[in-house]
């Protein structure tokens, strides 16, 4: 059997419940020693701000937050249309399981911006293409996650889902080009692939490190989510009979 | 070293507000999330035991 086929295995549900039952107190182990070393580097080693002063410090979760909000929003997407395309259950639920988790980075993006904005803006919210568009972000999260809630046929909620997911996608470029495509107060990219960092180099490392702690983070509270979906989903399997035949015994 | 003192430390140069405001709910999520997750789970781990036990008694 090749690799790819081998890969191809977790797409079972039971494979899959037994590989993230597996990984997950390894990702907690790096979620909290990436955050301690962020932390440190962010709040001990990184200097203060010569015109913010200490607000910026913000910043160390404010990107990350902002990253993954973005990035778990087109994993979601892209699950969701395997699952609808391929009818394979096991993307639509992970699909599902990656909602939750992208609604909460990004009401932290939104919530740290607030808390940013107001001692360098003087103001908690503007109604700027950044802003706007992040707020959209959330509320199409909120959206995706009523929907599949709301349509009792689970293959059918997928399929609704999947197709508001992949209509959503559109907001991501909006979000990522806003501050270019618009003259806005929000500042622009911190990172970019073309030039080099505008920020201190014990910085950038902060806010390095705090983005692997929020992926490790991120991949740990998923599978976890996913495995309390998979239980209920295929409670009538064999697998899951056996499964709970064997927590009895033990 | 950024900080002379603890209390410097969390005042933040005026800004503890804004500053802890942040980290502080970002934690909170972070308790938050995973210990929902945990719940669910034990949820669908103890309906699936009990749909194991109607099964055993229905044969």
């Amino acid at each position: 059997m090749t690799a790819g086929m081998r890969l191809f295995n977790f797409a079972a549900p039971s494979r899959f419940h037994a590989l993230t039952g597996w990984l997950i107190p390894w990702l907690w182990v790096l979620t909290a020693g990436f955050a301690v070393a962020g932390l440190y580097m962010g709040f001990l080693v990184a200097p203060v701000d010569a015109t913010q002063g200490n607000a910026y410090r913000i910043i160390f979760i404010h990107v990350p937050a902002a990253w993954m909000s973005m990035i778990l929003y087109l994993a979601m997407a892209f699950w969701a249309a395997i699952g609808w395309a391929f009818r394979a259950r096991m993307a639509s639920m992970l699909a599902r399981a990656i909602a939750p988790t992208g609604a909460m980075f990004t009401f932290v993006a939104l919530w740290t911006g607030a808390l940013w904005g107001k001692p360098s803006w003087g103001a908690w919210w503007v109604w700027d293409a950044r802003l706007t568009s992040e707020l959209i972000l959330l509320f199409l999260y909120l959206g995706y996650i009523a929907l599949v809630e709301a349509i009792d046929d689970p293959r059918r909620a997928d399929q609704a889902g999947a197709l508001l997911a992949v209509v959503g996608a559109v907001n991501i470029p909006v979000i990522y080009f806003s501050v270019r495509w618009w003259n806005t107060l929000h500042q622009g990219a911190s990172i970019s692939m073309t030039a080099a960092p505008k920020m201190a180099s014990t910085m950038l490392m902060a806010m390095l490190l705090m983005t692997i702690s929020f992926w490790a983070y991120a991949f740990a509270v998923v599978f976890m989510r996913v495995r309390a979906i998979v239980i209920e989903r295929e409670r009538h399997t064999a697998w899951v009979s056996e499964l709970v035949r064997q927590r009895k015994d033990d | 070293m950024n900080w002379q003192s603890p209390s410097e430390f969390f005042a933040m140069g005026g800004h503890a507000l804004y500053v802890w405001g942040s980290y502080g709910l970002t934690a909170l999520l972070m308790v938050v999330e995973p210990w929902l997750a945990v719940r669910r789970r034990q949820r669908a781990m103890r309906d699936a035991a009990l749909a194991e036990v109607w099964k055993e008694a229905e044969q």
